[in-house]
């Protein structure tokens, strides 16, 4: 890419700026075998915290902050190429740590390109010109003639996101809006005709772009490299250390019940009262209310109540009972019972589907008619205090609660209501419906322990 | 299949003679489907749209373009088929007449033969996977149940259904404008809704995340039914497309329309719904004043919610009210009342599936026509041919043998020549100047390698 109009310090040229690796190729470099494991585990340090920011709704700035501070607490080098190694070499290490499933290469690619987002912005301008041209990408800044043309909706989008009008000079590229989804998402660019007109300041969406496809065609490859070679030369070697090193860290994912292996209909009320968490409960109650669930909800609600341990058998049951008085039996049967099928892994792709974790449900996003979605985070505050009221949260956590959810720490309210409920300690957290379930569970099956 | 035999499988009692013709029931019945699907479904030209050129003789005709693309029955009884594939359009045809399905969805173009998609699956990586599919959207009226007062649910009228219209304006002003789309096809859902399917070369081959931009594009919609603002506009001043969106339809739907039609500030109830969105109790409250003491005031001509609202703008857009969120508020008011609400999962994925046009609702036996976005204030659903309507036209014009085809007999001719001539002939024209410039591209690159 070229960029015509500013050069301003073209002596500067000279200067070698620090730029990012961009993950091209895997480093011809040795590697210690310890370093090899203790380095994927620093950097995985760094991915899981911006994981679990994210899922605690932070915005863009905190995370921001949030990622460097991370990077520097655990990747930085006191030696500038040993730093860069590190990098690079962690970077290859969790690459094949991660190819592995679909599940895993998702959430590698989402949090590496959230990482890469971060660092890159906080780069100098001259840094990401740099980097930017690495990537070659094909676009030239519109012409001043079509600046022109356009000028005044550019202003009225900058204006629209509080900021202030586009300098006369300013830089702007026109490029295919698939390019840059995250902003056509946002309404933060101007549309015309299939192209976005992208702010210099912007530049990062697109360069992030090309990063996340470039990784993700990447992790197909190493999968394929793994499976069909890597795996068994290594297999008393690396592949240990490569297995540990993934689970280790993602945590379960409850779509298999454990501990508390089948409930069964009869029980489900008297649970849902102990020990779902509230955007279960508020699911359920709304479903014996309604008879009916939008298919968000139902999805929410449904696979939740498969981690829990409800049948395929009893889970249609279930499910009829409340949707029959309102949709009938016939309608039921004909356009609901196949996608419960389906979340059991009998119909379709018949993949047995997970249960959303909390940072899935905290970033839904329900619209008008919808139930589903993190209570913390979608109610309003004062539907928030009456559910919370509801199950029997004293005024005193209520505020508590409250405090958390202002500062957008949804987890952490969750986390209160549940030890206010249970009247005991959750030093974890809550990161899943199905863990605060389970973790309910043996908080009351010990108190009846001890009493019986 | 002849002629002749098509009409020895129909049930002699409809094809006895005119006179009896009339007598034939409302509404829905599979005999009457089996001669709707033998005479009068077009089945030719859904199979020239599905091919996309790629029936033609060009050498880069992707023959197996047609058959990666799968249909799904779904037949009496609520048995439910999905995966279904034809090779060619007598294959499709044969099929539809012989099942003769109640209702036929469309799903994308995989990688493979779905129906043979299980031989795939042994090879572990998703070989089986959507590769094409048009953008759809679905809007369905049952989504505006609180903002209508005529109908709920699945009841539709001519008070709500401009509802509809005003999201086709929308949404159609902004996939041509703004994205650059050309082949869009806007057809009736039978009963309460309205489906739009942009099959440009470029939307059907948008990804996952790509889709999911261009639907929050449309959203304006934030917080399920526990919070009580559904709208949130922020920012100084609206993006150019909300903007136009506003300006060139819903304001002018909404107060010339809407307003009167669904009685919006006429009653305590109704008005304080619309009172609830404005943030500043003291404006509220002054309204609410005005409002119940001047219920003898009704002697004026002038309808009361036209006046009520002309007093809500006054004193929210009074140079007084310097607060940014209650000038925005009257827009808030509109959008909410006004904004097209899309089924967002419908559009952000692949592989949903959509009713095909041309099928017949099984409960209002209306056949789902196309729509013309040019001239959408027109379209009345409640004038829709039914399945027994056709049929009666077909016995009556029996005798006539000048028509050139079924449908032409009949008050299908119209949608059919409508299909035809501005949807169908426009989108192969250019999928074929698509895949000649393709090919020559193609051609010319294997030139340049070969002189090299």
């Amino acid at each position: 890419m070229e960029v015509v109009r500013s050069d301003r310090k073209s002596s500067s040229n000279d200067v070698v700026v620090s730029t990012l690796p961009l993950y091209r190729s895997a480093p011809p470099l040795e590697v210690r075998l310890e370093d090899f494991e203790l380095f994927a585990m620093d950097r995985l340090r760094v991915l899981k915290g911006i994981s679990d920011g994210l899922s605690r709704g932070k915005k863009p700035e905190e995370m921001e902050n949030l990622a460097m501070d991370l990077w520097k607490a655990n990747m930085r080098h006191l030696e500038a190429t040993e730093g860069v190694n590190k990098d690079v070499i962690s970077h290859f290490v969790l690459r094949l740590v991660y190819c592995r499933t679909e599940e895993l290469r998702k959430w590698f690619l989402s949090m590496e390109t959230a990482l890469f987002r971060y660092r890159f912005h906080s780069k100098s301008s001259e840094a990401q010109r740099v980097l930017m041209s690495e990537f070659k990408l094909p676009y030239k800044p519109v012409s001043n003639a079509e600046f022109e043309s356009v000028k005044d909706k550019l202003g009225q989008v900058a204006r629209s996101m509080g900021q202030t009008l586009p300098a006369a000079d300013a830089i702007f590229y026109k490029v295919p809006f698939e390019e840059v989804p995250e902003l056509v998402a946002g309404r933060r660019v101007f549309i015309h005709k299939g192209h976005a007109y992208v702010a210099m300041n912007q530049v990062v969406s697109l360069v992030v772009t090309q990063f996340r496809s470039n990784l993700s065609k990447a992790l197909i490859l190493t999968n394929r490299k793994w499976t069909s070679t890597i795996r068994e030369q290594e297999k008393d070697r690396l592949a240990p250390i490569v297995e540990a090193l993934c689970t280790s860290y993602l945590g379960p994912d409850y779509s298999q019940p454990k501990e508390f292996a089948e409930i069964s209909i009869k029980d489900i009320d008297q649970i849902s009262k102990t020990s779902f968490p509230l955007c279960m409960r508020y699911l359920f109650e709304k479903v014996r209310e309604d008879h009916h669930l939008k298919h968000g909800g139902r999805m929410q609600l449904g696979l939740f109540l498969k981690g829990v341990g409800l049948k395929l058998d009893d889970a249609l049951a279930f499910w009829k009972a409340e949707f029959v008085p309102k949709v009938g039996a016939e309608r039921f049967d004909k356009e609901y019972a196949y996608n419960i099928r389906h979340n059991y892994g009998r119909e379709g792709k018949r993949t047995d589907y997970t249960p959303y974790s909390c940072q899935k449900i905290i970033s839904s996003t329900p619209g008008v008619g919808d139930h589903h979605g993190c209570p913390y985070r979608h109610f309003s505050e004062e539907n928030l205090r009456a559910a919370l009221a509801r199950m029997g949260v004293g005024s005193r956590v209520v505020e508590d609660v409250m405090d958390k959810v202002h500062n957008r720490h949804y987890q952490l309210a969750c986390t209160l209501t549940f030890e206010a409920v249970h009247g005991s300690s959750c030093d974890a957290g809550i990161n899943h419906p199905n863990q605060y379930f389970i973790d309910s569970q043996k908080i009351l099956q010990s108190k009846n322990g001890s009493v019986a | 299949m002849t002629k002749e035999e098509a009409e020895n499988e129909r049930d002699d009692m409809l094809i006895d003679g005119p006179e009896e013709t009339n007598a034939l029931p409302d509404g829905f019945n599979a005999n009457y489907l089996r001669i709707y699907y033998g005479k009068l479904f077009p089945h030719a030209d859904i199979f020239k749209w599905m091919s996309y050129g790629n029936d033609g003789k060009h050498p880069a005709c992707d023959k197996s373009y047609f058959g990666r693309r799968e249909f799904s029955f779904t037949l009496e009884n609520d048995i439910y088929i999905r995966f279904q594939s034809f090779n060619s359009v007598s294959e499709l045809e044969h099929s539809i007449k012989e099942k003769c399905p109640l209702k036929i969805d469309i799903g994308p173009v995989y990688s493979v033969d779905p129906a043979k998609r299980h031989a795939y699956t042994q090879s572990g990586d998703n070989v089986f996977t959507p590769v094409e599919r048009e953008l759809v959207f679905d809007i369905d009226i049952t989504d505006y149940d609180d903002v209508r007062y005529c109908c709920t649910g699945a009841d539709v009228c001519l008070e709500c259904w401009p509802l509809m219209t005003v999201a086709i304006k929308v949404i159609d002003t902004a996939l041509r404008d703004d994205f650059g789309f050309n082949h869009i096809l806007w057809v009736y859902s039978g009963r309460r809704g309205v489906h739009c399917w942009v099959c440009d070369g470029k939307a059907r081959r948008l990804t996952n995340e790509q889709r999911a931009a261009i639907a929050d594009y449309f959203r304006v919609y934030k917080g399920n039914e526990n919070s009580n603002k559904k709208i949130s506009l922020p920012g100084p001043v609206l993006h150019p497309f909300l903007a136009r969106s506003y300006t060139e339809v819903l304001k002018g739907f909404f107060e010339a329309k809407l307003l009167s039609n669904q009685n919006l500030l006429s009653s305590e109830e109704r008005y304080e719904k619309i009172l609830e969105m404005i943030p500043d109790a003291s404006v509220a409250s002054e309204l609410r004043g005005r409002w119940q003491d001047n219920k003898q005031s009704s002697m004026s001509k002038d309808d009361i919610n036209v006046v009520r609202w002309e007093q809500l703008k006054y004193i929210l857009q009074s140079g007084k009210q310097k607060v940014q969120g209650l000038r925005r508020c009257v827009e808030e008011i509109i959008f909410s009342f006004t904004y097209p609400r899309l089924d967002m999962e419908v559009s952000k994925h692949m592989n949903h599936l959509l009713k095909a046009p041309f099928c017949v609702h099984p409960k209002t036996g209306r056949v789902c026509v196309p729509i013309d976005p040019n001239n959408c204030d027109e379209f009345d659903p409640t004038t829709v041919p039914t399945l027994s309507q056709l049929l009666e036209e077909l016995n009556k014009g029996g005798l006539r043998q000048d028509a050139e085809s079924e449908w032409d007999r009949t008050s299908l001719g119209e949608s059919v020549t409508f299909f035809r001539s501005t949807f169908l002939q426009p989108l192969l024209k250019s999928c074929k100047e698509e895949t000649e410039s393709s090919y020559n591209a193609k051609l010319q690159q294997s030139k340049n390698n070969l002189s090299w």
